[in-house]
């Protein structure tokens, strides 16, 4: 599911919306988030799962096409823990797949 | 150390942003997160352009052990979600997170 099919699927689910308000709704919510992520702050969304940031040590990468040694810096990374309803629901999907197949 | 992003902040800022009223302000959060766990329980992985990608991988069994007792205990096979941030939100977390945090 691309962003626009997403978009399309809200947008059916609220038809007294136009498609174009649904469309910058997602846009302001998905920079909104990552506004917050770069501010280094969290997002917790309850029943989807959080965001959070991961900090990487600083070391010694490798020019791929000279194989000169490069000292990389620290740096903090986006990381997203899914909550429980998403794991649940995610991992039962599976199951149901895997139990018609056996 | 500030709050968390929630659905109520992404709500509020929909109404303060794009002067949607708060029922539907609330409505469009609830069913943007709604149509990504929809998408991901029906096997499908998610493209957020600009933001990042949701995958599912799945995870063979293997075996387990209970922390506290050391009883050896089998872990199923399972879905899990997981996150990869695009290229603009990870540019932006490295550039201004880090200064920030230090």
């Amino acid at each position: 599911m691309t962003k626009s099919e997403l978009i399309e699927r809200i947008a059916l689910r609220l038809d007294q919306l136009p498609v174009k308000d649904v469309e910058l709704a997602v846009k302001v919510m998905l920079d909104t988030m990552s506004d917050v992520l770069a501010r280094g702050e969290r997002i917790e969304i309850r029943g989807f799962g959080s965001f959070s940031l991961h900090y990487r040590a600083p070391r010694t990468g490798r020019n791929p096409k000279t194989g000169d040694a490069v000292a990389l810096a620290g740096k903090y990374v986006p990381h997203f823990k899914p909550g429980k309803e998403l794991r649940d629901r995610v991992n039962r999907s599976m199951h149901g797949e895997t139990e018609t197949e056996v | 150390m500030t709050e968390a992003l929630t659905k109520a902040g992404l709500a509020e800022k929909l109404y303060e942003e794009l002067g949607f009223n708060k029922r539907e302000a609330k409505e469009i959060v609830e069913y943007f997160f709604e149509e990504i766990r929809n998408a991901l329980e029906n096997s499908e992985q998610v493209k957020l352009s600009g933001f990042g990608n949701f995958d599912l991988r799945d995870k063979s069994p293997r075996p387990g052990r209970n922390p506290k007792t050391g009883e050896e205990i089998p872990i199923s096979a399972r879905r899990v979600v997981t996150f990869k941030p695009g290229q603009k939100l990870k540019a932006r977390v490295e550039e201004d997170a880090g200064s920030e945090q230090q």
